[in-house]
């Protein structure tokens, strides 16, 4: 199972305990954080709600007091914690916002790319692979971080056009749109780990 | 004894009382414990006036001697003389195999687990020897303070992993202090500069102690220290600067003819060398090898150059936390020096040019890390209920399970916010299944075998179906403290499914228990008093906050048959502690606890809505 399937679940498992009626969380994640609904996330405002939160429901406030109200306090700020991360990385806060939609894009997805894209996924993937042979890898892996932040900035603002005309079509095109951040992340995450190998060499 | 009074609605609270907190920096080399006395935090001296306690633990057949009386007598009892016990903490007997230097001591067999050793007191484990040392800091605490303590806050290295922080956690609840937090020790370094100099941004801490090596990125604003990254070496530290230039004196010395016990020697005699290099450019060595005197010139450029691959390791881990975190070099504001280590010239160069500013050592490298913990466990205990100041950290090692094929599958990621919780769900692959085991590691690398293992456990009583039928969601948990739990359910059935957790390197609960019953000599009444006083403690605890929740919510959140109940509850956990049968007061805690959920919990909501309150939805309407 992948992590993003894993935080998925996650949300259920966090609501399944308010069942015990510990904690009632009932909201969405912008609900929760008293934020607008929206793709364009401020992220200024993000942090500052995050913070504001923090300071009533992290364990710490609780630390003179029972078990019980700490063990409380862990179970809400985990969820703030949860949302806030969910919400802040591009790619999670368009899947989050296609599940609200109804589109499960956390799970292992069966949505069709185009053979352009995959060919183009398959360069970028090789010439990950020869960078550890160029005469100079510290420039072609900032040339590949380029394109990788490229393509993301430009599916990124595919996907928010798609999202706000809020069709059933349109829909699907942004889950598309999540399916190819996906493969894009996955780059970047390999990018990262291929120049730590190469300082740590 | 002092009654608890119940206060009606309305009426004030009883008078603010200051309850006396700590914050210990439990060292490799050395341990200090510090305070906040009118306003100041400072560490505290023992009677002789020194700061610093060596953390050197020696066992004796008339009792236990902990510190520099332990240390003067390493070299001629090495045996029950243990130094450098921190590096042992939450290490499995293997882990202890590639260790250098600590292999001076006699490890006891055990069926693998953690480790023990032998002394003349009987076998120790790394918890009840880090005990020792929280006792004495607790005794120096008691004295200087005069008073019983309410608890302390510990400092861990950032980059410890869950069995390092389970059994630092075990040592103080052997030594019987009550842990307010486990603070990672450039957290609290932040702390001690950040508000000092009332700074505000992103503040980098390299820190460089004896054993180990971290460097952290936080985020101070307005009172909230924000970990934004962590990173660093539990493996790397001063000792290996030492080993370094130990090294390079045995080339000298013609290499092959190590003499037994020479290692130690020359090792010491770097250190001296190592120590001088930080005030004089050239240093002069005298070693006695094979019945001979030689005298070799050290210069501050050729340590330099030994000890270059040490720190380009640091300077890597440095680009890399800062990387995690999201921000150039040229964002950070602050750089702070933590850890005996960063006195050395070579370090303070090197971190000066890759965050391109200098960065602070006003404040002395040993105590910092004492100093800011003891500013936190003030606020923690309970004094500054106006405080705005709050840490919040992250998980320094990414937690995983095993999967087929002996990966590691991470469950959550490295450098992510704490308090967190996931889930992941599990099946069976044989028909009628009805137990799984499940293994949770921390770390890094892919394959199981290089990361650390955390436990083991198996998940029972799952309903016998056909292969892949049951549905098992394994929740981990971890809490402030980075000390993960995990719980399981049976989702078909919605079975609890009962789980046995073995850590692999740590004490079980009843071991502690035994361990802390051994410490009363034995003594049943002391056992039973001290039962008693603790749920007395935890008693008080829940009624004086409920008390205080009642008066500050109570009117808005409960109705008048809701009031009357808690306090009917609530009177009658008063009479039961006031009593002397300790089990019956766990029992009337766990009812009122229950009982009054419902009302904790209205108020965590109530204070979301309060912290959010200006942020209404017409705001939020005309954002859109």
């Amino acid at each position: 199972m992948s992590a993003d399937a894993a935080k998925a679940l996650t949300f259920e498992f966090l609501s399944s305990l308010s069942a015990g009626c510990i904690m009632d969380i009932t909201q969405n994640y912008f609900e929760f954080l008293a934020l607008p609904v929206t793709y364009q996330l401020d992220l200024q405002s993000l942090s500052e709600r995050s913070r504001e939160l923090q300071k009533t429901l992290h364990p710490d406030r609780f630390a003179h007091l029972s078990d019980r109200e700490r063990r409380l306090s862990v179970q809400y700020t985990a969820y703030l914690n949860e949302a806030v991360s969910t919400l802040k990385s591009p790619l999670t806060r368009a899947q989050y916002l296609l599940k609200m939609e109804g589109i499960d894009t956390f799970s292992e997805t069966q949505v069709q790319l185009e053979p352009m894209f995959l060919m183009q996924q398959m360069e970028l993937r090789e010439g990950l692979e020869s960078v550890r042979e160029a005469s100079d890898p510290d420039a072609e892996l900032l040339a590949l971080q380029a394109t990788v932040d490229g393509e993301m900035k430009a599916l990124r603002s595919q996907f928010d056009g798609f999202y706000q005309q809020s069709t059933p079509t349109s829909l699907d095109a942004a889950a598309v749109c999540v399916r190819k951040m996906q493969f894009i992340d996955k780059l970047g995450r390999e990018i990262e780990a291929l120049e730590d190998q190469l300082f740590d060499e | 004894m002092a009654l608890l009074q119940i206060a009606e609605p309305g009426q004030s609270p009883e008078p603010h009382q200051r309850k006396l907190a700590v914050g210990i920096d439990l060292g490799t080399t050395n341990s200090l414990v510090a305070s906040v006395r009118s306003g100041e935090a400072a560490t505290l001296p023992d009677e002789g006036g020194s700061h610093l306690l060596p953390s050197v633990v020696r066992y004796t057949d008339q009792g236990v001697v902990v510190g520099q009386a332990a240390l003067a007598q390493a070299a001629v009892d090495p045996f029950n003389t243990i130094m450098s016990v921190k590096r042992l903490m939450g290490r499995g007997a293997v882990d202890l195999k590639g260790l250098q230097g600590e292999a001076v001591y006699r490890f006891a067999d055990t069926a693998g687990g953690m480790p023990y050793l032998q002394t003349v007191a009987g076998d120790k484990s790394p918890v009840e020897i880090s005990a020792e040392i929280l006792k004495t800091l607790k005794a120096r605490a008691r004295a200087s303070l005069e008073g019983e303590l309410e608890g302390a806050v510990i400092t861990v290295p950032a980059y410890f992993d869950d069995a390092q922080r389970q059994a630092t956690k075990d040592a103080a609840q052997l030594a019987g202090i009550k842990v307010l937090r486990l603070l990672n020790e450039p957290t609290a370094a932040a702390v001690a500069y950040g508000l000092d100099q009332g700074a505000e941004g992103v503040i980098a801490v390299y820190d460089l102690g004896g054993g180990t090596f971290d460097v952290s990125v936080l985020r101070l604003n307005k009172g909230v220290f924000e970990v934004l990254s962590t990173g660093g070496d539990s493996a790397l530290g001063g000792d290996d600067f030492d080993l370094a230039l130990a090294q390079w004196f045995l080339q000298q010395l013609g290499g092959a003819e190590v003499i037994a016990g020479e290692s130690r020697y020359l090792t010491e005699k770097a250190r001296w060398t190592k120590e001088r290099l930080t005030e004089n450019e050239t240093v002069v060595v005298d070693l006695d090898h094979a019945g001979q005197k030689v005298s070799l010139e050290v210069t501050r450029e050729l340590f330099d150059g030994l000890v270059e691959p040490l720190v380009n390791k640091t300077v890597r881990a440095c680009r890399r936390a800062l990387r995690d975190a999201g921000v150039s070099t040229d964002e950070v504001l602050e750089v702070v020096m933590v850890g005996g280590s960063t006195r050395m010239p070579v370090i303070r160069t090197r971190v000066e040019q890759f965050f391109d500013r200098q960065p602070h050592i006003d404040i002395d490298p040993d105590r910092v890390v004492a100093v800011g913990a003891a500013i936190q466990a003030d606020v923690l205990a309970g004094n500054k209920p106006d405080s705005e100041m709050l840490l919040l950290d992250v998980l320094p090692l990414s937690l995983g399970l095993e999967t087929m094929g002996g990966l590691a599958e991470k469950v959550i990621h490295r450098n992510t916010s704490i308090p967190v919780a996931r889930a992941q769900e599990f099946t069976t692959y044989q028909d009628g299944q009805t137990a799984m085991m499940v293994h949770v590691v921390q770390g890094e690398r892919e394959l199981v075998d290089d990361c650390r293992s955390l436990a083991q456990f198996v998940l029972r009583g799952i309903p016998p179906m056909a292969a892949g039928a049951a549905k098992i969601r394994v929740a981990f948990q971890v809490d402030a403290d980075g000390l993960l739990s995990v719980a399981a359910k049976e989702l078909s059935t919605g079975i609890e499914s009962e789980i046995q957790v073995k850590p692999s390197y740590g004490l079980a609960d009843n071991e502690i228990a035994e361990m802390l019953k051994a410490s009363y000599n034995c003594a049943e009444d002391d056992m039973a008093a001290r039962s008693l006083r603790e749920q007395q403690v935890e008693a008080d605890r829940l009624l004086h906050s409920l008390e205080q929740a009642i008066s500050a919510d109570g009117k808005q959140l409960l109705s008048e048959g809701e009031l009357t109940h808690l306090q009917e509850q609530m009177v009658i956990l008063l009479s039961l502690r006031n009593g002397t049968d300790s089990a019956l007061i766990e029992q009337g805690v766990k009812v009122l606890a229950q009982v009054s959920d419902f009302f904790a919990a209205r108020r965590m909501d109530l204070s979301i809505k309060n912290a959010l309150k200006g942020h209404s939805i017409d705001e939020i309407e005309g954002d859109s």
